[in-house]
């Protein structure tokens, strides 16, 4: 037994090997009081902030603050870096300043120097011939195997987002292993792991992990040397609140310093650090002034994270994102809540240091949460549009109750599972194949299999049902595929050592495909049953537009028969996926989430008939489309709600905006009617909800004056983002999305 | 049984307590000035809907009426206009212990009310002003069957909560208010008071539909009138809503 454990309980398996799960149960303190206790910032952390402050808008106005530009990044190639050094209570920068982005070209060295010259920056030319002539990257890989059609459905732009040329992320390393039992305990476990397969029969499998787990123990010694260069030595257990907050924030340091995977998230650590900090509390070694302080130093260095990313890459995702999700609250599975303390502490850096998009946090969202949590939430996110709710009660029987959200909306149980994520398919695009007989509505190419086109003058719902579920059984297979080649790519040019030592040696995978569009294609199916739709076509046939005569009613309005649709698709394509066989033998899941990239998804759709004009953004994850709901707020995630979680296990996001006058007259009514709306949605098994309370005037004002608005946060399918770094197409966008704004 | 709606609101929070499903009736004896649903006011327009469908929609949102404590709201329009219909529904709603509340004038026939309140939680009471002629004025209707409306209710103890719309020059005679208020402390039903301030939301609505609205040029009350005419509700002693915005 470690000394740096006296005080906890040690009676359990948590002591004799490595179960942080065990550790929490076993030790942490449920809180059902209010936020009363909580703390305002420090003289030193007010000025810490205005300094990053007026670093971000430099920023800002540059397009990035820093960048280096010849040595990749590693665990340990740059640092130490401070802002104040002797003000900061939590330590650490990806490189030797805030700020300043790393390069990772085992990625993809086209992508590196694509972003460099976008702003402004060269490529080192040495490191350059390193990674053309010496170093294969993965982005090489990937398109050395990729087939014609794998080829064909990426350019089309049926499949986009697919990690081909970008770190694949959604890996959620455990990193609050380093706090609990410090590295040389970690590397010894490693060690008697790799014991395990002396074997002499050596099947791809057994070589692939013993060369696996030989790279994770180097990336912890790398770990402890990063941490040795601010001066801590991490080779044993934290002892201390401050130095578990630091241990655990140099785990995620260091993969993100190796790592620029698309999500890089951070778990579920605030209500485990939380025992460390009631133990410090009680022994009157810490006070709660200092222990939010340290809470909002440690949130202060993870919403400056940073990667540098291509244009085209923010155009899919802008405002910088890096998911760095932080999953708070949930029940356990003996009933008892795991809201702490803790959890109250980072929700208020949201007050302390004003709203922000990172780090995401995510409320696990449970009927049986303390009433008091509930109402706080409720308050934060009034205040602030920066939380998203997922559904505990929906997930815990699948996940147990030590999962976190990597990314958005995709659980994983920490250190025992993570996922090959796969971006998603357009199925807008999808049924116009089926119309068009595997031909794209804007190429007039053929890009799918030579399916039978419609020929009739108005659609026939049998008949197109019938053409698009052929064409979505013809693109699951060359998604499947097209994902097998990614990351048996990735694996092998581009693994992620240190996130993988912060698992357990054998873990689940899981395949995550994703769908957009699904409300286009739902609509679309009711308006062909309900009202009549026209195909007008061009010269060549192709059919380029529809006239829709008479009403329908959308997806949205909970109307059993419609949404009915929507929740066939899901499993059907699911269905078509589970048919192929995974890489690694992962287990597939899917996904109904955009992200901001509803807004390229539709750039690359034509007319789609349920009457959304070519170009026009679809709406984002599984919401309804906009304009289309007539019944109001809660009948809309009525709808969304009926989604099948089980065939859409990686996630349904549903993306919620409302003006502060439509959930109560004065503050009081409004907390407590937005956390029973919650109770209710995810009553009725919803699983994702994010919230954004505003009115739409001031998202106008934010466009035309973004220097009054530096801090303000609205929440998109999945994530947050600084609405000023949003492009204007995008502003435009979550400004024309429906807010629920009723009298 | 059949009634005509003008339209559904599912996720009401400023028509009774909690998150309710407002059902707005179509049909309105009442020609106010400030209405903000003139579409409503025809009896021949809105859709026909049938109480046996509707309470199948209706129980979709219980999980949301329990966690808010909230209900149904049925308002339109004049609810009770359709006073059989909104019985029949009440009724149902009753059975699947859903919470009931209507939004009326209180301009009705007080016999067919009768069976519509023998199912109803809450009553949402809009006292348009407590002066006869200003009462006329501004709705073209006697104010006399709302005040023995709410006579009844009194005697049946049931809830009230009583809305005033305070429109600039219009309703907002501070004498007239004062004598709502003293009226008031004879009742002992009611439960809340709601100042509501004047908004022209509604007039885009009026020029489609060819009427004439009058109060183009009536401005928005104050801040301060507001207040002003909480506080003389709050002299009473009477539970007006948003007593922390009174200096």
């Amino acid at each position: 037994m470690f000394k740096q454990w006296e005080g906890f309980n040690t009676d359990g398996d948590w002591a004799k090997e490595v179960n942080v799960r065990d550790f929490i149960q076993r030790n942490y303190t449920p809180y059902e009081g209010d936020d009363a206790f909580l703390a305002g910032p420090t003289d030193r952390t007010t000025k810490l902030w205005e300094q990053v402050m007026v670093m971000m808008k430099e920023e800002l106005e540059k397009g990035i603050y820093d960048v280096e530009t010849k040595v990749p990044s590693t665990i340990t190639s740059h640092g130490p870096g401070y802002i104040d050094k002797d003000a900061e209570t939590i330590v650490g920068f990806q490189s030797d300043g805030p700020l300043k982005r790393n390069i990772m070209p085992n990625g993809g060295i086209r992508t590196v120097e694509n972003s460099l010259h976008a702003y402004g920056y060269d490529l080192d030319e040495a490191t350059k011939e390193v990674f053309t002539k010496y170093r294969k990257t993965h982005n090489d890989g990937v398109f050395a195997a990729y087939t014609t059609a794998m080829r064909k459905v990426r350019s089309s732009g049926i499949i986009t987002g697919l990690p081909d040329a970008y770190g694949r992320g959604r890996i959620i390393g455990d990193y609050r292993r380093v706090a609990l039992y410090g590295i040389d305990y970690l590397i010894a476990e490693r060690q008697k792991d790799k014991l395990q397969l002396e074997v002499n029969s050596m099947s791809e499998d057994i070589i692939r992990l013993r060369e696996e787990l030989t790279e994770q123990m180097s990336a912890l010694k790398e770990l402890k040397a990063m941490a040795k260069s601010y001066g801590f030595d991490i080779s044993q257990p934290a002892q201390t609140a401050q130095e578990a907050i630091q241990w655990t924030y140099f785990g995620y340091l260091g993969a993100v310093k190796e790592q620029d995977g698309a999500a890089m998230s951070l778990g579920r650590v605030s209500s485990f650090l939380d025992i460390y900090i009631q133990r410090d509390l009680d022994n009157g070694t810490i006070t709660e002034q200092e222990a939010q302080e340290f809470m909002d130093h440690f949130v202060m260095k993870l919403r400056m994270v940073r990667f540098l990313r291509t244009p085209a890459y923010n155009e899919l995702f802008s405002g910088d994102p890096t998911w760095v999700t932080e999953s708070i609250g949930g029940m356990g599975l003996d009933g008892r809540t795991l809201v702490t303390k803790n959890s109250f502490r980072i929700l208020h850096t949201l007050v302390n240091l004003g709203p922000a998009p990172e780090p995401n946090l995510t409320v696990l969202w449970s009927v049986n949460l303390p009433e008091n949590f509930k109402l706080f939430c409720s308050k934060m996110s009034i205040l602030t549009s920066s939380i998203q709710y997922e559904n505990d009660d929906l997930m815990r029987p699948y996940h147990g109750d030590d999962y976190g959200i990597a990314c958005c909306v995709s659980a994983m149980r920490i250190g025992k599972q993570m996922q090959f994520f796969g971006a998603r398919a357009n199925l807008a695009k999808a049924l116009l194949y089926a119309i068009n007989g595997g031909k794209d509505e804007k190429s007039g190419e053929q890009i799918g299999p030579k399916f039978a086109p419609v020929t009739t003058e108005y659609l026939e719902y049998n008949d197109v049902w019938e053409k698009f579920l052929q064409v979505m059984e013809w693109l699951a297979e060359v998604y499947v595929g097209a994902l097998n080649v990614i990351h048996y790519m990735h694996d092998k040019y581009c693994y992620e050592k240190l996130e993988l030592a912060l698992h357990d040696k054998d873990i689940i995978r899981t395949f995550a495909t994703g769908i957009a569009g699904l409300s286009v294609v739902t609509d679309a199916f009711s308006a062909i049953k309900n009202a009549k739709v026209k195909v007008i076509r061009d010269d060549s046939g192709l059919a380029v537009d529809y006239e829709i005569e008479g009403d329908y009613v959308a997806f949205g309005n909970d109307d059993d028969d419609v949404d009915k649709v929507a929740c066939d698709i899901t499993e059907i394509f699911m269905n078509n996926i589970r048919k192929h066989k995974t890489y690694r033998n992962s287990l597939p899941t899917m996904s109904i989430l955009t992200i901001t990239s509803n807004v390229v998804y539709g750039k690359k759709t034509g007319n789609t008939p349920d009457g959304r004009k070519a170009g026009e953004p679809f709406a984002p994850g599984a919401n309804p489309m906009h304009g289309r709901d007539k019944r109001g707020a809660v009948a809309s995630l009525n709808s969304v709600a009926k989604l099948p979680y089980k065939h859409a296990e990686d996630g349904i996001s549903y993306t919620f905006s409302i003006i502060p006058g439509a959930l109560g007259k004065d503050d009081s009514e409004r907390y407590k009617n937005l956390a029973a709306l919650m109770d209710g949605y995810f009553e009725k098994t919803g699983q994702h909800l994010n919230v954004n309370v505003f009115d739409r005037a001031t998202l106008l004002d934010a466009m035309d004056h973004p220097e009054k608005y530096p801090q303000l946060t609205v929440r998109v399918s999945g994530y947050a983002v600084n609405f000023i770094r949003l492009t204007k197409e995008q502003q435009k966008d979550v400004i024309s999305r429906t807010f629920h704004e009723k009298f | 049984m059949i009634g005509r709606v003008h339209s559904i609101e599912t996720c009401g929070t400023v028509d009774g307590p909690g998150i309710r499903f407002i059902l707005f009736m179509q049909g309105c004896p009442l020609r106010c000035q400030y209405c903000h649903n003139p579409d409503s006011w025809k009896a021949t327009d809105g859709q026909e809907m049938d109480t046996n469908k509707l309470i199948k929609e209706i129980v979709k949102y219980k999980p949301y009426m329990n966690s808010s404590g909230g209900g149904i709201t049925i308002s339109g329009g004049e609810p009770l206009l359709q006073a059989d219909f909104v019985a029949d529904l009440f009724q149902k709603c009753k059975a699947e212990g859903i919470h009931t509340c209507i939004d009326t004038s209180g301009f009705v026939k007080l016999d067919k009310a009768a069976k519509v309140l023998d199912y109803t939680d809450l009553v949402l009471l809009d006292v348009k002003s407590f002066n006869p002629q200003v009462y006329k004025n501004v709705t073209g209707v006697e104010l006399a069957p709302t005040l023995e409306f709410e006579r009844i209710l009194a005697e049946r103890n049931i809830p009230v909560w009583l809305r005033y719309v305070l429109v600039p020059n219009l309703t907002d005679n501070l004498d007239d208010i004062e004598a709502l208020a003293k009226y008031l402390t004879t009742l002992s039903n009611v439960e809340r008071i709601d100042v509501l301030p004047f908004h022209k939301m509604g007039e885009f609505k009026w020029s489609e539909l060819g009427y004439e609205y009058k109060l183009t040029d009536t401005q928005e009350p104050s801040a301060e009138l507001v207040n002003t005419a909480k506080s003389i509700f709050h002299k009473y002693n009477l539970p007006i809503f948003g007593l922390a915005s009174i200096v």
